[in-house]
């Protein structure tokens, strides 16, 4: 048997960054410990890495030993960043689901709703991710609920 | 400013925000944050209690402010208050601040932890996940064990509802990977494995990460979810496309549904129920068909979703390595993918083949796609994809078509970024080696890397490569040859200096015949390049010239002059130094014989394995270098001299970074290092396996025994010292050589004494000579000498260990034939 395993590598979401051009970020949503420090300079590396690339190269950039996938949407850079031998084409499709619930709950979604309503992201995110790993993929049940909980007061 | 829903208003967060985003500088900015923070201070502190919906105003300000990257530190204690409030709204944002601003006061964490209590046990859903939430956002020891009990019997609850369920197979799995210890599934291991069954999409989904990390860990105990995921896959598989409504994702049923089940299944070898191959067989080629027939959107995100799971499929396939016909197909299509207009597609290709190329069912088709491959590698534009190139024409690569990939990989590594030439030179010195059936084509490869890519040619490849000729008669001449070619050259890389300098040392003779490559002449090529190279790099120059003036005596005179001259004899670096210096005294004092004793011609290297692919694991990480490439690489390397033992600390030693590295396992390289040779550096070491000098260049240490004199002198070769005996030599004149003052003398007690004066005698008696003051411990007893016999000089070491309280003692001979070894040994054993 082919004997290249991967198992025993710890797959996981490291982290799901939203990032302007000017590098400023929009959400910072971290799955894994690391101090501030750590935080501040994983931050800035993305924006670094992603901001040069355009349309020939790939959505998809290895990252210090993890990878990164990633999508521009407008002035907005989406990255997720998982294991290497994670799939990047479920992980690309993924950020696009996610878009496309912010896009439907915002009411075509820009920058400045993210801005605004930043703690309401925070809920989006939980509610198709959770714990590094995929909780959710129904656009529709993730909007049912997120409407359900905007009417609680 | 954007409408805010009406649900939880917070205008004055609205106006915060605004007010921050328009300060015209970071000055400003500060100043509007730190007016505010003094405003919320002193609101939390006022006397009257705030109510809910300003506490959690304020606490959501906190956190944006936060998030703007100044610390906070204040507000935790309203945050946790906000967590007993009956309204949702306050609730969230109390959880998202302790979430993000997570803080290890006790006393806050008990609070939270029963806040969190009383949600979980509220049968609200909404509260319930809001306390998942933040567990599994948190993770934290303490919230393990208050409630890793707790979580797995909300999980497989009857009356739990599903968007609970879900939350709390995610929780688990983080507190699975924080304290496993305190997660203990036993009981609950079949109804979680069950949850594959639910009828709920999302349950599923977020179940099989939490199974697939048990399994991980459990297999056993988690293997009844194999059938189950089959089951699952092939109903998703096979489903219309109007069933599955809401997790239809453009046309494509549960695409991250279907990626999981296959990933879990990754996890287990295929299954041994016929059935249920027969039925997973089924559903893969499903799978392969499906990617045949015209996509039913022309959107990318179907043609993605679709790609994701027939690329998770083909993972599987590999995995498994036991369907020739999947294998096959999937190679197929991957191969349509590596010509695919885009560029994400041929990437995952390229990637996928390399793991193909391995498994013997579909290397030969995977080898079918070489002329694309190389293309790849000539014309993508994005760097990342022509490496993926470059590793799948490493991992496609053997005998029927190495030279063609060694010759593109070096083409290649002329224009290639910099950032990979490293990984790319071991990997053609790899391919070199392994396929080589002529050896000089494997010399040419090496030095065109080194020409190509000097600065990326690490010292395992070039250690390698004179391994090699210096263990092949039938190469060394081209070597001597190509590398004399080479060095002419006007600029030519350091690297190819050492590998000329070393091989023309030992081998020059072998060209020393044409008068363009004269001795004087390869002297003058070597020496002219001696000023441009660093200290390691002349060192072994240095040595080279020893051997030349033992190959060509018509050499002495110039070579000794060089020796002889200030910049080398007074050289501010001490190995330089002391090399001339000791190199100048030995070819003036030394007759022929000792001088062609000493310089003889490097005996082959016994057979170890390759540190190159030890080299390469390394730089890619484990998995990248598959066992089998390791396991070849062993076996491979057993041509190289017909076979031998195995290094046995290889492995100790790759992992120690001493600058002299690791030849091919061996403590010791060529002499090439400039460390300085340690003062309390012994004799016995050569006894011992650990503790062994790397240095190239043995310290010498001098000892007037009875009535001959010996010098140990020569290279640390393979622990074997040239012992060279040396007559009529005063005291005084070697002591100038080494410049090493002899220990002090011990006093012994006076029966250990009669001991060792009888023993003296027997080991005297042998005709060796008594070493004193060199074994640390002053009861053993160490001899050396040199056995004449008809055919050759056999020089042995000995060591003999009293243990006079155990009435046993230890006799130790080392020598550069092991059949004198053991003769010796038997020989003591009957006198003693």
């Amino acid at each position: 048997a082919l004997s290249v395993t991967v198992q025993p590598r710890c797959k996981i979401i490291r982290f799901i960054l939203i990032q302007n051009r000017a590098g400023k970020t929009r959400l910072a949503k971290w799955y894994m410990q690391f101090d501030d420090d750590e935080k501040q300079k994983l931050i800035e590396e993305v924006h670094a890495v992603v901001t040069v690339r355009d349309a020939k190269h790939t959505n998809f950039v290895e990252f210090r030993n993890f990878k990164i996938i990633y999508r521009r949407y407008a002035g907005l850079y989406f990255c997720i960043c998982v294991d290497v031998t994670d799939n990047n084409l479920a992980y690309l499709e993924a950020i696009h689901n996610f878009v496309e619930v912010l896009n439907e709950y915002f009411h075509n979604v820009c920058e400045l709703d993210l801005v605004f309503n930043f703690y309401k992201v925070y809920t989006v995110v939980d509610e198709m991710f959770l714990a590094g790993e995929i909780r959710e993929t129904s656009q529709t049940k993730v909007l049912k609920q997120l409407l359900m909980l905007q009417s609680l007061e | 400013m954007p409408a805010v829903s009406k649900g939880d208003g917070m205008r004055g967060l609205a106006v915060f925000i605004s007010d921050i985003r328009n300060c015209k500088s970071k000055e400003a900015e500060i100043k509007r944050i730190n007016k505010e923070l003094a405003n919320i201070r002193s609101k939390f502190k006022g006397d009257k209690a705030l109510d809910g919906y300003s506490k959690k105003k304020y606490v959501c300000k906190l956190l944006f402010i936060f998030l703007l990257g100044h610390d906070i530190d204040f507000g935790h204690m309203e945050a946790v208050n906000l967590l007993s409030s009956n309204k949702y709204t306050e609730k969230q944002i109390g959880y998202l601040f302790i979430s993000v601003l997570v803080n290890s006061n006790s006393e806050l964490i008990r609070l939270i932890n029963n806040a969190i209590k009383n949600d979980l046990s509220s049968r609200n859903p909404t509260f319930m996940c809001l306390a998942l939430h933040c567990i599994a956002n948190v993770g934290s020891r303490e919230m393990a064990e208050a409630f890793a009990g707790e979580i797995p019997r909300i999980l497989v609850a009857g009356d739990t509802m599903d968007s609970v369920k879900q939350s709390a197979a995610l929780c688990l799995l983080r507190l699975y990977k924080t304290s496993p210890d305190l997660v203990l599934m036993g009981e609950w291991t079949s109804r979680v494995v069950h949850l594959l069954n639910d009828q709920h999409m999302g349950v599923v989904t977020a179940a099989i990460s939490l199974i697939t990390c048990l399994s991980q860990k459990n297999p056993d105990e988690f293997k009844t979810c194999v059938s189950l995921a089959v089951s699952r896959l092939s109903r998703i598989v096979s489903s219309a496309s109007t069933d599955l409504q809401d997790y239809t994702y453009y046309f494509v049923p549960a695409p991250w549904l279907s990626c999981k089940l296959l990933r879990l299944l990754q996890c287990y070898p295929p299954p041994e129920d016929g059935a249920v191959k027969g039925r997973l067989v089924e559903c893969l080629e499903t799978i392969l068909n499906k990617a045949q027939e015209p996509p039913k959107s022309k959107k990318v995100q179907h043609s993605n979703a679709k790609n994701a799971i027939l690329f998770e499929a083909i993972s599987l396939i590999i995995h498994y390595d036991s369907e020739p016909n999947l294998l096959v197909r999937a190679c197929n299509q991957l191969g349509q993918f590596l010509q695919h207009r885009e560029t994400n597609l041929r990437y995952l290709a390229l990637e996928s083949m390399c793991t193909l190329a391995s498994s013997e069912f579909s290397h030969e088709a995977v080898k079918t796609h070489i002329e694309t491959v190389i293309n790849a590698l000539k014309t993508e534009r994005d760097v990342s994809v022509r490496q993926r190139a470059a590793d799948l024409l490493y991992a496609m690569c053997d005998r029927s078509n190495a030279k063609q990939i060694v010759a593109e990989m070096l083409s290649y590594l002329e224009t290639a970024d910099y950032s990979i030439r490293e990984e790319m030179v071991l990997k053609v010195a790899i391919l070199a080696e392994k396929y080589a059936v002529d050896y000089s084509w494997y010399v040419d490869t090496i030095l065109n890397l080194i020409r190509i890519a000097g600065d990326y040619v690490s010292e395992e490849v070039w250690y390698r490569v004179i391994q090699i000729v210096i263990n092949r008669d039938d190469v060394q001449g081209y070597a001597a040859k190509t590398v004399f070619e080479a060095l002419q050259a006007p600029a030519c890389h350091e690297n190819m200096v050492k590998v000329g300098g070393y091989i023309l040392g030992e081998f020059g003779n072998l060209i020393a015949g044409d008068p363009r490559s004269s001795p004087l002449v390869q002297f003058n090529l070597l020496h002219s390049k001696f000023h441009l190279c660093s200290v390691p790099t002349r060192a072994l120059l240095l040595s080279a010239y020893i051997k030349f003036i033992n190959l060509f005596p018509e050499t002495k005179s110039t070579i000794q002059e060089v020796l002889r001259s200030d910049s080398q004899i007074r050289n501010s670096d001490v190995e330089l130094q002391q090399r001339a210096v000791e190199y100048l005294k030995l070819s003036s004092i030394a007759s022929t014989d000792v001088l062609a004793t000493v310089l003889e011609e490097m005996p082959p290297f016994p057979e170890r394995e390759s540190s190159i692919l030890a080299k390469l694991k390394k730089k890619k990480g484990p998995g990248a270098v598959s066992v089998n490439e390791l396991e070849e690489g062993k076996r491979e390397g057993g041509e190289l001299n017909g076979g031998g033992e195995r290094g046995g600390d290889s492995s100790a030693i790759a992992s120690t970074p001493s600058p002299s590295a690791d030849l091919l396992g061996l403590r010791t390289g060529p002499p090439v290092t400039a460390a300085a040779p340690s003062t309390g550096s012994l004799l016995v070491d050569v006894f011992s396996e650990a503790g062994v000098n790397d240095d190239g260049f043995l310290s010498t240490q001098v000892s007037k025994i009875y009535n001959t004199v010996l010098v140990v002198f020569g290279y640390f070769n393979k622990k074997i010292l040239h012992i060279v005996p040396l007559n009529d030599l005063s005291e005084r004149e070697l002591v100038t050589i080494n410049e090493q003052t002899p220990q002090g003398v011990f006093v012994m007690a006076p029966f250990l004494k009669m001991f060792r004066a009888l023993t003296c005698t027997i080991l005297l008696g042998l005709g060796m000579a008594l070493l004193e003051n060199v074994d640390p411990n002053p009861e053993n007893f160490v001899c050396a000498g040199v056995i004449q016999t008809k055919a050759q000089q056999v020089g042995s070491l000995l060591r003999l260990e009293p243990n006079a309280q155990a009435q046993m003692y230890r006799l130790t001979v080392r020598s550069s034939k092991d059949t004198v070894s053991k003769r010796l040994c038997e020989l003591l054993a009957e006198q003693f």
